[in-house]
C-alpha cells in the first residue's frame, strides 16, 4: 500500500549539528558492527527533535535490526511528548551512503527519513532518503543550527 | 475483552487515521481478527496467508513482545495496550 501524499511530509529532513554528530559518533561505537537508531520529531515539518541510539540486535557488519523493545519505548515516549518517531539511521560499515537492496527492501514505512552514515572514508558521511515503493529519493539534509 | 491498539503510522490511514482503536478479543489472533474485521484495509499488513504473524511486524501486550509469550495465542485482559509497531531493519 503506497502512503498518501499528506504521510510523506516534509521533502527535507531538518536536524542540529549536534544530531549529526551523535549519530556519526554512535556509529563509530558500534564499528566494526552496523550502529543503528531512530529519530524523533516532528513528522510534518521533518525536523528531528532527538536522536536515540539503539543496539543492532543483529551484531552484523552486513545487517542491523533496531532493538524492538527500545523501538517501543522510545515511540511511547515520543508520543507523551506529542512527537513521533520520524526515521531511522545506520551505518554502512564500508560502502557508500546509499541505500541498499536489504534497506530498500526492508524499509518499513514510506512516510519515514532514512539516514545512512557511511564509515567507507576516514569522516562520517551522512544522507538521508525517502524510500517508497522500492522508489528511493535522496534528500536535503537541512542543519539547523541554534 | 476490550483491549486498545495503538497503531504505527503506516497502518493509520486504514484505521480512519487512528493513532488508537478499541476492539474485543481474548488473545491476540482475535484483536488482530477483530481489528482486521474494524478495517478491511489492513488486512494482508499484519499476518500471512497462512495467518502467522509478518516476521516485520512485531506485537506487544503492554511490555511484552508476543513472540516471547504465545504469539497470536497470548492471552490478553481488559485495559491492555496492544501495540503494532513495524520490525526496522536492513543493512
Amino acid at each position: 500500500m503506497g502512503a498518501p501524499a499528506e504521510l510523506l511530509g516534509s521533502s527535507a529532513l531538518r536536524l542540529e549539528r549536534r544530531h549529526l554528530d551523535e549519530m556519526a559518533a554512535h556509529c563509530l561505537r558500534c564499528y566494526p558492527e552496523e550502529g543503528c537508531g531512530l529519530l524523533v520529531g516532528d513528522a510534518a515539518s521533518g525536523t528531528v527533535v532527538e536522536v536515540h541510539p539503539a543496539e543492532n540486535v543483529a551484531h552484523s557488519a552486513q545487517v542491523y535490526e533496531v532493538d524492538p523493545r527500545a523501538h517501543l519505548r522510545i515511540d511511547r515516549a515520543a508520543e507523551e511528548r506529542g512527537l513521533c518517531v520520524i526515521g531511522v539511521f545506520h551505518s554502512h560499515t564500508h560502502t557508500d551512503p546509499w541505500p541498499s537492496p536489504t534497506d530498500v527492501g526492508q524499509a518499513p514505512d514510506p512516510s519515514w527519513h532514512y539516514v545512512l552514515v557511511s564509515l567507507r572514508h576516514e569522516l562520517p558521511s551522512t544522507r538521508s532518503y525517502r524510500i517508497e515503493g522500492g522508489n528511493i529519493r535522496e534528500e536535503p539534509v537541512v542543519v539547523i543550527d541554534k | 475483552m476490550s483491549v486498545q491498539v495503538r497503531l504505527p503510522t503506516l497502518l493509520r490511514p486504514a484505521a480512519e487515521g487512528r493513532s488508537v482503536v478499541s476492539v474485543d478479543g481474548t488473545t491476540i489472533g482475535e484483536v488482530l481478527g477483530s481489528l482486521q474485521r474494524a478495517y478491511p484495509a489492513v488486512q494482508g499488513q499484519l499476518l500471512t496467508a497462512e495467518g502467522a504473524l509478518h516476521r516485520f511486524v512485531n506485537v506487544y501486550v503492554n511490555d511484552d513482545d508476543v513472540r516471547y509469550l504465545d504469539k497470536l495465542d497470548t492471552k490478553v485482559s481488559d485495559g491492555d495496550v496492544v501495540s503494532i509497531l513495524p520490525a526496522v531493519a536492513g543493512g
